[in-house]
């Protein structure tokens, strides 16, 4: 799984941010915090970064707000088009060729990092990340300032063929981890599971989310 | 650097609290009145919430001029969008034109704005930057005062208020931004946007009201004594005479 450095622009709207996004069979789970930061002030603290792109596509939003957002509406716009054009539910593979295109095309104006993942009938889950304007799938992809302090946990706790239920969980405590570590994350944990039969929105609140080894040490 | 000489002026910049709420039945928005050139205040009454359509309305803070142009321009166009598809424009429509063609500009055209409005899916309020990025939340707040204001709608803001409490806790949010914020200051501007009526409360509080002189330096007529007088008429005699015609065409 290819490490990502992170760019920030730190001007009216940073995502700077903790995604992820991981495939399981049947359907994909997308995790995000909900922190947007305007230098060391926090404008919105429940924005919703896992935006959707179609039925059963969503992506995930992270680097700058208006870069991100503004990719998000055009992709979203273009896949509307397209899934009229074939006359079914585009491919997974589409929405997340159409948000590389705009990224490589505009790689020196743009600093965002969209991860696209979502169901379809052909291939079931996938994840694509679309960082810097490259595509390629990957059976999990984290994104964001915050996915740094959790590569360790990803690598290690990883295993093929989660359930859904597994997934979601692990999801969870790896948001909880990024939130509790970087300063540009944090709020509430927006988490969406796709598989065939349904698009599952959830919110986990502050207190919610799993706890660690945080106590402070009892010294007498 | 220019060292000789005199600096250019410093665009005037709406140095700002703005912010919306969103209440049981429509959304309130109040912003400050002054604007700031550097460390001055050029106006200590300007009009910070501007008109969108009938039903929408925005704030605006950063350079005066661009909040200001940009406003009328996308006012203008709603406009015309609604004579186009017959229907009393939406809130979204304003956020979409506004951050697209703020996300064009990149950021350059320097507006931070709060727009609020009601529409067929109810009331709505969002929050748009700059660079083009949008919130949709059920409270706002921008500006230098931001954070001030901030701090008195998460204390006191619920979901589902009355007209009444939703316009006090508006005004008390300005009202922290103006006395604890140098770039903010003078009256309060509300402005009430409901499905029956829309309220432009221009001043709705006069937070900084001159202050009456309580003594005087003019002297009476008479309090120094006249020795003489002498007038002396100026013979001066007409040696042209012009006609300028003015341009009323």
């Amino acid at each position: 799984h290819c490490r990502m450095g992170q760019e920030e622009r730190t001007s009216g709207g940073g995502l700077s941010t903790t995604i992820l996004a991981i495939e399981f069979d049947g359907g994909v789970v997308l995790g995000s915090d909900s922190r947007v930061s305007a230098g060391a002030s926090v404008v919105n603290r429940v924005m919703n970064k896992l935006s959707q792109l179609h039925d059963k596509i969503y992506c995930a939003l992270s680097g700058s707000a208006a870069d991100a957002q503004t990719i998000a509406e055009v992709v979203n716009y273009q896949l509307d088009v397209h899934s009229m054009e074939i006359g079914e539910d585009p491919q997974v593979r589409s929405a997340a060729t159409l948000v590389r295109n705009i990224s490589y095309k505009y790689k020196e104006e743009l600093s965002a990092h969209l991860i696209v993942a979502g169901w379809d009938r052909r291939k079931g889950g996938q994840v694509y990340a679309t960082l810097n304007g490259l595509l390629t799938r990957q059976p999990f992809a984290v994104g964001g300032s915050g996915s740094s302090y959790v590569y360790g946990f990803v690598d290690a706790e990883y295993r093929k063929g989660m359930s859904k239920e597994e997934c979601q969980k692990f999801v969870v405590s790896t948001l909880s981890l990024a939130m509790n570590r970087d300063g540009s994350s944090g709020g509430v944990a927006y988490l969406v599971t796709i598989d065939e039969h349904c698009t599952e929105e959830k919110v986990i609140l502050g207190n919610d989310l799993p706890t660690f080894y945080d106590q402070p040490p009892k010294y007498p | 650097a220019n060292k000789v000489g005199c600096s250019l002026p410093s665009a005037r910049k709406t140095g700002t609290t703005i912010c919306g709420i969103v209440f049981k039945g429509g959304v309130v928005l109040g912003a400050d009145t002054r604007a700031t050139e550097g460390m001055v205040v050029a106006d200590k009454n300007c009009s910070k919430i501007h008109y969108i359509s009938p039903n929408i309305y925005c704030c605006g803070a950063g350079t005066a001029a661009d909040t200001e142009m940009t406003t009328q321009l996308i006012s203008s166009n709603l406009e015309l969008h609604a004579l186009s598809t017959g229907r009393l424009p939406r809130v979204a429509t304003a956020n979409r034109m506004l951050k697209q063609m703020l996300f064009r500009y990149q950021g350059y055209i320097g507006a931070a704005l709060v727009l609020g409005g009601i529409d067929c899916n109810g009331p709505h309020l969002y929050s748009i930057y700059p660079h083009g990025s949008t919130d949709k939340l059920p409270y706002v707040t921008m500006g230098s005062g931001s954070l001030a204001a901030m701090a008195v709608f998460e204390d006191r803001y619920k979901p589902d208020m009355e007209e009444e409490e939703a316009k006090q806790l508006v005004r008390d949010a300005i009202a922290a931004g103006i006395f604890n914020d140098l770039g903010s200051g003078s009256n309060i501007d509300l402005c009430v946007i409901s499905k029956s009526k829309v309220d432009y409360l221009r001043p709705h509080d006069e937070a900084n009201k001159k202050g009456v002189r309580t003594g005087d330096y003019k002297y009476k007529r008479g309090t120094t004594g006249v020795l003489t007088k002498v007038v002396a008429p100026l013979d001066l005699e007409v040696v042209e005479e012009t006609i300028q015609t003015m341009d009323t065409s």
